[in-house]
């Protein structure tokens, strides 16, 4: 049975995956109105790289065949 | 979907970019394939009703945790911080941990040890059927309601905070929660309510870290509070000593007593909707961990929820409302805080995962509710009243149609909510008046022998009535708070602390009278239900570090630590 961390990992990276694009592009692509407070501290970009390998790490722990 | 989800509407508080709304599909599809992937392993009773008795401690606690975590409660205590400050926290401190190491430690080994599959079970095998019965009735009645008003309510934030049609956010969150939990039964909302824990956290957490950035830290945070609002915002128990010296109208003893002692413990120890998921633990050791790991990470949910209510206080330009000022002046109300800092702080990406995070939490406490709703109808009323005889693959297929019925009167309860806004006030009123009493039965069924069957009945039936019978007095003669809470200085939230208080005194008085005139049950019937009857299995040779006793402890001492910190 695959393990509910595993899901986890899935979910996790994928949505860090995602959030860390779209602060890329912000940071290659700035926008003339950010619309957000605390923009140059470029949040997305270090929260999605810290989900992604959060993660990551809960996939590659959690896999389905190590876990059997 | 993502033309639906595009949906225009002026009023809203943030607009959803492309790749916001790919991880809001993204959630949805995930959890409709947990669901599929676990529909082969929902085939017996046990398995459905009861995750197969399989769970982990640490999946059974962050899923005990998680259906209690729903949005509507994310938003509306971060709002409860904005207007009362940090005194809010007490819901989540001394109104939760005592409640919770008091289950893990002292009532878990009974629910667990006599297999019963929910808390009117117990009632069933400790006082009777009636017990039973008036017990499953007045839960199954007012679960499927109360999910029907969170539905209804968390449809209209979706409109106020994203634009979306209220019929469009009732129909595909309730089919989606009705498409997994029919499919994978509890287990499939316990893997789904762990998954919303982490989306919650990874949604909602960079709000305070954030905003503490903005504000200058903690300290610089306190100043900004006390000059906009006041110092009293800041202070747990400082100004605790009176009615008229904390901004929330209560004091000491009605958050001690009342929220501390009894309503915490009554909703922590005897709602079905939290404890189903610590029954589902595999073994006695998992079962009594579960609520101190619950426990731990719910002394950290404040970070989360009253954190950015209160750095709301500080650093947003306009000054919030109440409702029903906001309602008609076209401003904020204190309940969109959580919401407006989202947008504050979550650029394109993180404004996704912060509604998700939203989302999630309202169908974790969805399908929680239906979860339990469908146990407790199968088994407490359903096998009992009606079909005792038939098979257990019968009984699996009425609960999950049980499952697409609960769901279906939620949606019926959510219009009707929508034609009829003040039923909302009722329902809501109604669910608070069974847990104090339910609280004070099953404690004394526990803990002391001599409770019989008609004792256990009337008490809690008693302790209903005096609790529904001080409500309908404040409503009909408001004055009557003062009576009901010892002092005319108190305010709305000081009603529901003395009310369950109360409840509780007249439901153990009744108990303890009735149970004294009528005769006692043998101890044969009582083993395995009742302290000092009962052998309490050990959680076997094992070093301390894994003992339930020693991280009760230590969340223990971590609790009275941050009281002290923040008095």
């Amino acid at each position: 049975m695959i393990s509910i961390w595993f899901f986890i990992g899935i979910s996790l990276a994928v949505n860090g995956a995602l959030i860390l694009a779209a602060g890329i592009y912000q940071l290659v692509n700035p926008p003339a109105n950010p619309g957000v407070v605390l923009f140059h501290l470029h949040a997305n970009v270090w929260w999605g790289a810290a989900l992604l390998v959060f993660g990551l790490a809960y996939c590659l722990k959690f896999a389905p065949k190590r876990i059997s | 979907m993502i033309l639906l989800l595009a949906t225009d509407v002026p009023a809203r508080l943030v607009r959803l970019s492309p790749i916001d709304i790919v991880i809001v599909v993204f959630y949805f599809a995930l959890v409709l394939s947990i669901g599929w992937y676990l529909k082969g392993r929902a085939n017996t009773g046990e398995d459905f009703f009861m995750a197969g008795r399989e769970m982990t401690a640490w999946v059974a606690g962050l899923s005990f945790l998680s259906a209690n975590l729903g949005a509507l409660e994310l938003m509306g205590w971060a709002g409860s911080a904005y207007q009362y400050g940090i005194l809010a926290t007490h819901w989540y401190w001394i109104g939760a941990i005592p409640a919770m190491l008091f289950l893990a430690l002292v009532m878990m080994p009974f629910y667990y040890i006599s297999k019963t599959h929910s808390v009117p079970g117990y009632l069933q095998l400790r006082f009777g059927e009636p017990s039973r019965a008036l017990s499953a009735i007045s839960f199954a009645f007012m679960t499927v309601l109360m999910s029907g008003v969170n539905m209804f309510a968390m449809a209209k934030v979706m409109q106020i905070v994203l634009g979306w049609d209220i019929n469009f956010s009732i129909w595909v969150s309730s089919l989606t929660v009705a498409i997994y939990v029919t499919l994978g039964g509890l287990r499939s909302a316990i893997f789904n309510e762990v998954l919303q824990f982490f989306l919650i956290w990874a949604g909602a957490l960079l709000i305070p870290i954030l905003g503490l950035y903005e504000a200058g830290g903690w300290t610089n945070l306190k100043l900004q509070i006390a000059q906009r609002a006041s110092s009293e915002y800041v202070h747990l128990w400082s100004g605790l000593g009176s009615f008229s010296t904390n901004p929330m109208g209560i004091n000491w003893v009605g958050i001690v007593f009342g929220l501390g002692a009894i309503i915490s413990m009554g909703y922590w120890t005897t709602d079905f909707l939290v404890v189903q998921r610590i029954l589902a633990a595999k073994d006695i050791r998992s079962a009594e961990m579960a609520p101190i790991i619950g426990a731990a990470f719910k002394m950290f949910v404040p970070i989360i929820v009253i954190l950015p209510g209160l750095i709301g206080l500080a650093v947003l330009p306009e000054k919030l409302v109440p409702e029903s000022v906001a309602t008609v002046t076209g401003g904020h109300s204190y309940n969109d805080v959580l919401p407006l800092m989202l947008a504050r702080y979550c650029g394109p990406g993180l404004l996704g995962l912060g509604v998700t995070a939203l989302i999630a939490g309202f169908m974790s406490g969805m399908a929680g509710n239906v979860s339990a709703f469908t146990t407790v109808w199968t088994y407490d009323i359903y096998r009992p009243f009606f079909n005792s005889k038939a098979s257990d693959h019968h009984y699996v297929n009425m609960g999950r149609w049980t499952t697409v019925i609960g769901v279906l009167i939620s949606v019926g309860t959510a219009y009707l909510v929508m034609q009829f806004a003040s039923i909302m006030d009722y329902v809501q009123a109604l669910f608070s008046f069974f847990i104090a009493p339910l609280f004070g039965t099953v404690v004394l069924g526990m803990l002391w022998k001599r409770a019989t069957g008609p004792g256990g009945f009337w008490g809690l039936l008693c302790g209903t009535l005096s609790s529904i019978s001080m409500w309908a007095w404040v409503k009909v003669d408001p004055t009557a708070l003062r009576y009901v809470a010892l002092s005319p200085q108190a305010k709305g939230l000081a009603q529901d602390m003395f009310q369950a208080l109360w409840s509780f005194v007249v439901c153990v008085i009744v108990t303890v009278v009735v149970s004294l005139a009528t005769k006692p049950l043998p101890d044969a019937a009582l083993t395995g239900l009742v302290y000092g009857l009962t052998e309490v299995p050990s959680v076997g040779n094992i070093p301390l570090y894994q003992k339930p006793l020693f991280w009760a402890a230590v969340v223990t001492v971590v609790f009275f630590v941050l009281n002290i910190i923040f008095w």
